[in-house]
């Protein structure tokens, strides 16, 4: 098993949440695994993105080469567009369809769209709606991305739900559950639209 | 015992592990999380075990580098094992104790950490700390991944206490912000006991000791490589084709095994002085080629050049092979090792860049917004920046500064400026800069009543690093009055919009008063604000 996962995103939206979940569950299947995170000045509102290898052999790079991504995850829709160099032709792209417009250029969403479509695998989701109708709070909408992630992971969906529960565990048995509603409104979202 | 770490966090551990008793250190991306770590584990002690003072550690943030240094010294110098770190531009801050503290040599283990930032992510320059190293003559480490980091941390320890020197640990951005597993020792860690130094001498560096000293050094420099030579974190494999070679340092190693087990011959080096023995093993087996892939500047590179014959051709980022600056990837390695790239998608042109801008309700916003139109009101402002979040001033929409150069600079650059003839010549910058390095730029203002006003935007922290204590917190206006700035030319704001008219007003006030003024902006850091209201909500 071998995934390279490009999570993106803007400073602030909770990328590095996404990946901590994910780490949690790799780890608990005994996975090697190797985090590149983006810390300091672009933290302000400006794109980030974190490099994710999971794998079931040792990884030598922190750095994903360009063509090696097996997967965006972005919750922004231009920030995913900005790492699809980095995708494998048969790569797949998971991203939130919520546009964080805080530039003036922003690109016309249906460009943004349409070059989405053109990537040929996407799940594209409104997270915060999805997050809402499950009844959890806005600042799940990362778990509800997650969830759609999901199925391009390799990792079992109920070992997914249980690092998520792992990882929330301390804040208290209702923030656990509304993720985890999250995480399964997007995860059943994505089956839907794959 | 297994942990998923940061590189930063794993070099802390390992610090911890290895019996530390002081880590001394002004934040810097992408060091600080290091410090952070040993903090936050201090801090779990202290609830568990609020006796144990035989397992305390000495954490609180230094002023600035060289303070940092310069204590840590004296923790080494008492027998104990002490911690530096600094972000590679920090190293030029802390240079003189530095450099020094190799010619006086330890008698408790100091280890000098330095990130360095190629691609500067988050820097104003891209320079290798592997040349301070060399310069102090000392030993470098530089680990490959994130259990070398943690297990080299306790090496080096080890290595100090064993030469009496300090040892430079050197790691670059990847390496201090990415997570992997590494394996932690289970056995409690153990503090050295105080001691004092064997020659008190060594520390007195009077030239005639000093000479002796540097002489010592001098001499140990082939033990330094000799333990090189010898060290299990410097690997020669003899490859297929031996007339190919490849030395390769540091996290550089990950980026050539990404592209598979080459057939050339491979020496990994994470320990310096350079591996002479192994670097004539090189040559003894045949090399005719050797490619350089190091990550910073072209060190290595450079200090091979006269350690094999000329009939070898070096090749690397003074040849052009690899990209001369910036960070290397595992696409530029691949392209100087002459393999095809992988099928790529092409770069999709309608994405725009995003970039980093003051948060929303950020008093800086305030600050900047009365500066720009009070400064609109003179002929000719002139307004020198400093590091922090501020530095954004400079982008849109404010385009207010017009200089930034390195900690401190704004104080006394306005201060050049203004004995030029500069009229309105006005510095900006933070609190945590401020006690850092503009103190004693604002005495030299003061020595010669430079008609400078600085302007101090005092969020009460150290805002870009995410939010560390400032040294001067709650003691500037004290701290300004004790330089002697005049106290009536010592005037505090608070950088709100319902205050513009205020703000403007005392601002102008200060720029036709001829002579040094200092004007404080001061309002929490909104990032600091909710996380202070969020622990008060918590607690209640």
């Amino acid at each position: 098993m071998k995934k390279n996962i490009i999570l993106a995103g803007v400073g602030g939206q909770g990328i590095l949440s996404i990946a901590t979940v994910i780490g949690e569950a790799a780890l608990a299947e005994n996975l090697y695994l190797k985090q590149a995170e983006v810390h300091g000045m672009s933290q302000r509102g400006g794109d980030v993105q974190s490099n994710l290898r999971l794998s079931s052999d040792p990884i030598a790079s922190d750095l994903i080469p360009k063509g090696g991504a097996d997967l965006i995850i972005s919750l922004e829709p231009m920030e995913a567009l900005r790492y699809v160099d980095y995708l494998s032709p048969e790569g797949w792209v998971v991203t939130s369809a919520d546009p964080f417009v805080n530039i003036p250029n922003y690109p016309d969403m249906e460009a943004v769209k349409a070059r989405l479509e053109a990537v040929g695998h996407l799940v594209s989701l409104n997270v915060e709606a999805l997050a809402k109708e499950a009844g959890a709070p806005a600042q799940a909408a990362n778990m509800v991305l997650l969830g759609a992630a999901i199925p391009m992971l390799d990792i079992d969906h109920d070992k997914m739900i249980d690092g998520v529960r792992r990882v929330f565990a301390r804040k208290g048995e209702a923030v656990v559950e509304s993720n985890v509603a999250a995480v399964e409104a997007g995860y059943a979202h994505s089956l839907k639209q794959m | 015992m297994k942990h998923l770490l940061l590189g930063d966090e794993a070099i802390a551990q390992g610090a911890i592990d290895a019996g530390l008793s002081g880590v001394y250190a002004y934040p810097g991306t992408p060091s600080t999380e290091i410090t952070e770590y040993i903090q936050m584990q201090q801090a779990k002690l202290m609830k568990a075990e609020p006796d144990a003072a035989e397992k305390r550690i000495f954490c609180k943030w230094a002023t600035n580098e060289k303070t940092a240094m310069e204590a840590a010294l004296g923790m080494a110098y008492m027998g104990k094992r002490a911690l530096v770190c600094m972000k590679h531009v920090g190293m030029n801050v802390c240079a003189d104790a530095f450099m020094n503290s190799a010619i006086t040599g330890v008698n408790g283990g100091l280890v000098v950490l330095a990130a360095d930032d190629p691609s500067m992510h988050s820097s104003q320059n891209e320079q290798d700390s592997r040349f301070y190293g060399k310069f102090a003559m000392i030993p470098i480490m530089e680990p490959s991944n994130q259990q070398e980091a943690y297990d080299m941390t306790k090496a080096a320890f080890a290595l100090s206490e064993e030469l009496h020197t300090p040892v430079l640990l050197r790691v670059t951005t990847r390496m201090a912000h990415s997570r992997a597993v590494v394996c932690t020792q289970d056995e409690a860690p153990k503090q050295n006991a105080m001691s004092l130094p064997e020659n008190v001498k060594h520390f007195i560096l009077l030239p005639a000791f000093a000479k002796q000293n540097y002489a010592e050094l001098v001499a140990a420099q082939p033990v330094f490589t000799e333990k090189s030579n010898n060290s299990p974190y410097n690997v020669y494999k003899k490859g297929a084709n031996p007339k190919k070679a490849i030395i390769t340092t540091g996290i550089a190693y990950n980026y050539l095994m990404e592209n598979g087990e080459p057939e050339a011959t491979v020496l990994k080096i994470t320990q310096y002085p350079l591996p002479e023995a192994l670097i004539k093993q090189m040559v003894a087996d045949g090399a005719e080629e050797v490619l350089v892939v190091e990550e910073g500047q072209p060190v290595v590179e450079e200090m091979i050049r006269g350690m094999i014959p000329s009939t070898i051709a070096v090749k690397g980022r003074l040849t052009g092979d690899l990209p001369r600056m910036g960070e290397l990837n595992p696409d530029s390695v691949r392209a100087a090792l002459g393999m095809e790239p992988l099928p790529v998608r092409e770069k999709e042109d309608i994405v725009v860049s995003r970039p980093p801008a003051l948060c929303q309700g950020c008093g800086h916003r305030d600050m900047y917004a009365a500066l720009n139109e009070v400064a609109r009101e003179y002929e000719d402002s002139r307004i020198f920046g400093d590091i922090g979040c501020y530095t954004l001033g400079a982008l849109s929409p404010f385009h207010a500064i017009h200089a930034c150069v390195e900690m401190g600079a704004s104080v006394t650059m306005a201060k050049g400026a203004a004995d030029a003839g500069q009229h309105p010549s006005i510095a900006v910058i933070g609190d945590s800069t401020f006690t850092h390095s503009g103190m004693t730029g604002l005495l030299d203002c003061v020595n010669s009543n430079a008609n400078v006003v600085v302007l101090i935007s005092d969020n009460l922290t150290t805002g870009m690093t995410g939010g560390q204590d400032s040294a001067g917190t709650g003691r500037l206006e004290q701290i300004c009055y004790g330089l002697g700035v005049a106290p009536e030319h010592v005037r505090v704001v608070v950088p709100l919009p319902k205050n513009m008219e205020e703000i403007k007003q005392t601002l102008r006030e200060e720029i036709d008063y001829p002579g040094t003024s200092v004007v404080i902006a001061r309002r929490e850091c909104i990032q600091t604000l909710k996380r202070h209201l969020k622990a008060a909500k918590a607690g209640k």
